[in-house]
């Protein structure tokens, strides 16, 4: 039985390596129900790779994914989806000649197991809640980029996840914009869904997240507040080139 | 009244093209999958038929009761047993699996039922007709060609209007990400390689109708199914009908000059497209 104290998400001893370059060297990681975690790393840190293993698009070389007490390590991307996870991408990508309410109704019917017909008021409220619901009706693959981050995310939510992985989804948006976004996720936070969240944008994830990590050459080098977390040490190397015992 | 003949044969044969076409065009549309074993499939049907007609004593229509289900459930089970190991970001192996799978049908058949050429008899509505304004329709090209239409709004409206038709499509958008909102790609693959060969099953029966048929019969029947596409437009379902009725009608016309310009007159239609409008006549509006 899962019970809250389990954790929803946990990783444990994971790893893969693509030729010579390990992406992940033993990760341990165990994400709470209803917390909010950050995932900072320099870039081909392997923060992506990582999010590919927890979806199952990735296989990894060893070490086991447990999704609310389930171990699924060897669950097909659609059948974790359909347990209750499901990403955003850093570089959207919608089913772009869907129409946007299509590219809902089909995450919903396909993702949440529901009839299709059962499923268009939830679409179209989360639309509404995204802002997307003026474009209800376009081809997806017209979108501008902001609004291709929205219909990521929205689509997500389609699924009715109760772990929610975002890929970047600040990047390459105006401080408005962001905000906006910013403020969504935060109140899908608030209804208990679990938000794990890779973020170049730190102010971004300093509002949402309870707790970062920071993963560099497929390790988890630093763990704590944000706050505490761009303090650390190690990070500061990575980041700023200052050796850690300087 | 000869041409106008000539043409309204063309038109009902170009429903029978557009049959050979559907399947091909809808898996290709889905997978990116070019399947050369398409045409030794529809003549694969045609003998399922044979035979369902004469152990059981059926009908060849009411054969088709058997075979469309029989084809569908070969479908699923040759693209979940072979033809999904095939797929990737490689066109070249599922072109050679299937011209295996073309070989092996074709020699197949000839082992089991002999390069004797069979057809299937469809008694008295093989010769019934139509007068209409002084021509003579023949009834079983007239229902072949509505069925045709019909295979086709079919597949129109699967595709636009319901959750597995949005499954293709999104699968076929990206199938990465398909997995990922919870879409079992070996199973929607599975599924409209089922549709393609219950269309290829109509296909079959039909063709076996019509004329006279052999083992060796497939590859040109793939060639035909080809250039409907290719005419009508990548895509697009009604241009496949439409390409392959303005095969038919050329086809036909070529006849009415000289006998043996039959099948050449519809190879030079189709390069006649390429060179001019090498995107079809009809293709879909792109996004």
């Amino acid at each position: 039985m899962t019970s809250s104290a389990d954790p929803i998400l946990a990783l444990a001893g994971i790893r893969k390596r693509f030729g010579a370059v390990v992406v992940a060297d033993g990760i341990d990681l165990a994400v709470r129900h209803g917390e909010a975690l950050g995932i900072l790393g320099p870039n081909g840190a392997g923060k992506t790779t990582l999010f590919g293993m927890v979806t199952g698009n990735v296989r990894p070389d060893a070490g086991t994914v447990t999704f609310e007490s389930r171990d699924v390590t060897a669950l097909s991307p659609a059948r974790r989806c359909r347990l209750g996870m499901a990403r955003s991408f850093q570089v959207p990508q919608p089913f772009s000649g869907l129409t946007v309410f299509e590219n809902l109704v089909t995450a919903a019917a396909f993702g949440a197991g529901e009839h299709e017909s059962a499923t268009y008021d939830r679409c179209a409220e989360i639309l509404e809640r995204c802002g997307l619901l003026p474009l209800a009706n376009s081809r997806a693959g017209t979108l501008r980029l902001l609004d291709r981050k929205r219909l990521e995310l929205a689509r997500a939510l389609a699924t009715k996840p109760r772990l929610l992985l975002l890929d970047e989804v600040a990047g390459g948006l105006t401080e408005r914009e962001c905000e906006t976004l910013v403020t969504l996720i935060r109140d899908l936070r608030n209804t208990g869904m679990t938000v794990v969240w890779i973020e170049h944008v730190l102010h971004a994830l300093t509002a949402v997240a309870d707790r970062v990590v920071v993963l560099h050459g497929g390790r988890l080098i630093a763990e704590g507040t944000a706050t505490e977390v761009v303090r650390h040490p190690a990070v500061a190397e990575v980041y700023m080139g200052i050796p850690m015992d300087a | 009244m000869e041409w106008a003949n000539a043409i309204i044969q063309g038109i009902l044969l170009g429903g029978l093209y557009g049959l050979f076409a559907a399947g091909l065009s809808l898996i290709f549309g889905v997978m990116r999958l070019v399947n050369i074993a398409h045409g030794d499939l529809i003549v694969l049907a045609a003998y399922l038929a044979l035979v369902a007609t004469q152990t059981l004593g059926l009908d060849p229509l009411a054969s088709l009761l058997i075979v469309v289900p029989a084809m569908a459930l070969i479908g699923y089970a040759l693209q979940r047993l072979l033809l999904n190991r095939t797929l990737g970001d490689d066109l070249l192996p599922p072109l050679l699996v299937t011209f295996g799978l073309s070989i092996i049908i074709q020699n197949g058949l000839l082992e089991i039922f002999s390069a004797d050429s069979r057809r299937l008899q469809a008694g008295a509505l093989e010769t019934a007709a139509l007068p209409l304004a002084g021509l003579s329709i023949g009834l079983l090209p007239l229902l072949q060609f509505g069925v045709a239409v019909a295979a086709i709004a079919g597949l129109q409206l699967l595709s636009w209007r319901t959750p597995l038709g949005r499954a293709f499509r999104a699968t076929a958008d990206d199938p990465e990400v398909a997995r990922l909102m919870g879409l079992d790609n070996r199973h929607v693959f599975a599924l409209a390689m089922a549709l393609s060969l219950a269309i290829v099953a109509l296909a079959g029966v039909f063709l076996a109708l019509r004329t006279n048929f052999d083992p060796a019969i497939g590859p040109a029947r793939l060639i035909f199914g080809f250039e409907a596409v290719i005419i009508g437009g990548l895509g697009s379902l009604w241009g496949t009908l439409a390409g392959g009725i303005l095969l038919g009608v050329a086809q036909s016309i070529g006849a009415q000059i000289d006998p043996g310009w039959q099948i050449l007159a519809g190879h030079l239609l189709f390069l006649a497209v390429l060179a001019i409008r090498p995107q079809g006549l009809f293709p879909r509006l792109a996004a």
